[in-house]
């Protein structure tokens, strides 16, 4: 019973960074290979606030989260002037490089990582997070702020002629997601008492971005969906059989490309106006 | 010192540049992403070394083997996991290609297992003495050969109808097809020279490490990563890329 609640935490928490980087790339449309630097920044940060400072853990937590967030924004600034892939690669270079200063630092533990950390985190803790997270999100993306970041997904150029300073914008969405992925970070650090570098490289951020293209991009509950799927599957697999557990990463590439063959946009796909008008989508039925 | 820290650094970077070439002309005919280049010149390097210590080919044929092998994985990948995406979003081949990567990655770690192995040295390497400079006939090989390679890439895509077409397809897909080019072909072409590039790069790789490792800083990664971002940050479509006017 232990293990299965173990497994819900680590989903709730999976889904808080899906949740996050939905904002980033689904609703804004930014790529970021990197969603797991912030991660990492919030989980290091509220647990070395912990563990050198006694910080109490809710204050760690939050502390964590912010310092995560102002990364997000120093990040933000330079790189989000880039577009496209460039982005997505600046995005994997700080990744990266946050990755291996991480690595070199004394107060960092270095590639030994940090231990030690007081077991808060429980699916109770986690779920109240997530809820936390998906409501204010909620709120974000029904006022001008969240149309914003649609109009920008949409079309930039029309959402600047609009008025819309999509700049502002763009560093906005990226430091709420860095906010939400430092939240899930100190969750992630206060549940396994034990940090490393590793676990927060590009194979988690690519991770984080399975999850999220997987439950369908734009969709906060895809973000959820697709968390779990990820998280479980591997889990199932092991169960199931152990003999197919040592194929588990072999058959989730796989997955990954017969997912993106069968349903490119994902479980639930997210609603964009856009598709329904676009000429091309109409020339294309037209043509049929 | 200095001179051989160079020309380890030539010898290495000229290798990474063969890779990067096959890598840039899949990027320039799809605009993808392909998280899987590297895969293939991981399993490049793999089949030249079962082709030498197993089969105990000769070393030019084990490469001409090889060659063949990655041209038919690439041209496999892209027909399995690129091609039914080509009318999608930007996003989806990008998951797609990193489903690839994962997929080869942990097979070959299944089929090959976790160990390190080594090359066995397919080429006799004797020290030449340029005056006061000394440089190993393996480094000058390397060397040669990238160079010719890249020249011949270049008359390729510059001087040949194939290339003509290849440049036509990146521009304009839809365009280059109502001018009678079959993009299926080029493409599939494109990736087979990509491909056989990233292998010989592989190849390469594999024989250059055994000249050993040079000492470098801890925050190596970190400093070649922040010098990208510097660049890009400068030049935000790279060094010798276009800007590309947008249009509504």
């Amino acid at each position: 019973m232990n293990y299965f609640f173990q497994i819900l935490t680590v989903i709730m928490i999976n889904s808080i960074l899906a949740v996050s980087l939905n904002l980033i790339t689904g609703y804004t449309g930014q790529l970021s290979l990197g969603h797991a630097t912030f991660m990492s920044l919030g989980a290091y940060a509220a647990t070395l606030l912990t563990l050198k400072l006694g910080f109490p853990f809710l204050a760690s937590l939050i502390l964590g989260a912010v310092v995560a967030a102002f990364f997000g924004f120093i990040i933000g600034v330079p790189t989000l002037r880039l577009k496209g892939d460039y982005l997505a690669i600046a995005t994997l270079g700080f990744g990266e490089i946050t990755k291996n200063i991480l690595l070199n630092l004394e107060i960092t533990g270095g590639p030994m990582g940090l231990r030690g950390i007081p077991k808060v985190t429980n699916i109770y803790i986690a779920t109240i997070t997530l809820f936390l997270v998906i409501f204010s999100l909620n709120r974000i993306m029904n006022s001008r702020v969240g149309k914003s970041f649609i109009a920008i997904r949409e079309d930039e150029l029309a959402a600047e002629a609009m008025g819309i300073n999509t700049t502002k914008y763009k560093i906005l969405a990226f430091t709420i997601g860095a906010f939400y992925a430092g939240l899930a970070g100190g969750l992630y650090a206060f549940l396994f008492r034990y940090i490393n570098p590793k676990d927060f490289g590009f194979m988690k951020s690519i991770e984080i971005l399975c999850m999220v293209v997987l439950g369908g991009m734009g969709n906060t509950y895809g973000a959820v969906l697709g968390a779990f799927i990820i998280t479980i599957l591997p889990e199932l697999l092991r169960v199931v059989s152990p003999v197919i557990a040592q194929y588990r990463m072999v058959l989730y590439g796989l997955l990954l490309v017969v997912m993106m063959i069968v349903r490119p946009q994902g479980i639930i796909s997210g609603s964009s106006i856009l598709d329904k008008i676009k000429p091309k989508k109409l020339l294309e039925k037209g043509g049929q | 010192m200095f001179f051989e820290q160079l020309l380890n650094g030539l010898t290495l970077g000229s290798t990474y540049s063969l890779i990067a070439l096959g890598y840039t002309m899949v990027y320039g005919i799809l605009e993808l992403i392909n998280f899987a280049h590297s895969e293939i010149y991981m399993i490049g390097a793999f089949l030249g070394l079962i082709m030498v210590t197993v089969y105990k080919l000769p070393f030019p044929l084990a490469l001409l083997i090889t060659m063949a092998g990655s041209c038919l994985l690439g041209i496999t990948i892209e027909k399995v996991a690129y091609k039914p995406l080509r009318k999608s979003t930007r996003i989806a081949p990008l998951i797609s290609a990193i489903g690839v990567s994962i997929f080869l990655q942990n097979a070959v770690l299944m089929l090959a297992g976790p160990q390190a192995r080594s090359f066995p040295a397919g080429i006799n390497i004797t020290t030449l003495n340029l005056g006061p400079f000394r440089i190993s006939s393996l480094q000058l090989l390397i060397l040669l050969v990238s160079i010719i390679l890249m020249i011949g890439l270049h008359f390729l895509i510059q001087k040949t109808k194939l290339g003509q077409a290849m440049r036509a397809t990146a521009q304009d897909k839809e365009a280059a097809q109502l001018m009678g080019i079959k993009i299926d072909q080029v493409i599939s072409f494109t990736f087979a020279i990509g491909s056989a590039l990233a292998m010989l790069g592989g190849l390469i790789l594999g024989l250059v490490e055994m000249l050993g490792a040079v000492y470098m800083s801890r925050y190596k990664d970190a400093i070649a990563f922040a010098v990208l971002i510097f660049i890009l940050l400068l030049k935000p479509t790279g060094l010798l890329g276009r800007r590309v006017q947008e249009k509504v």
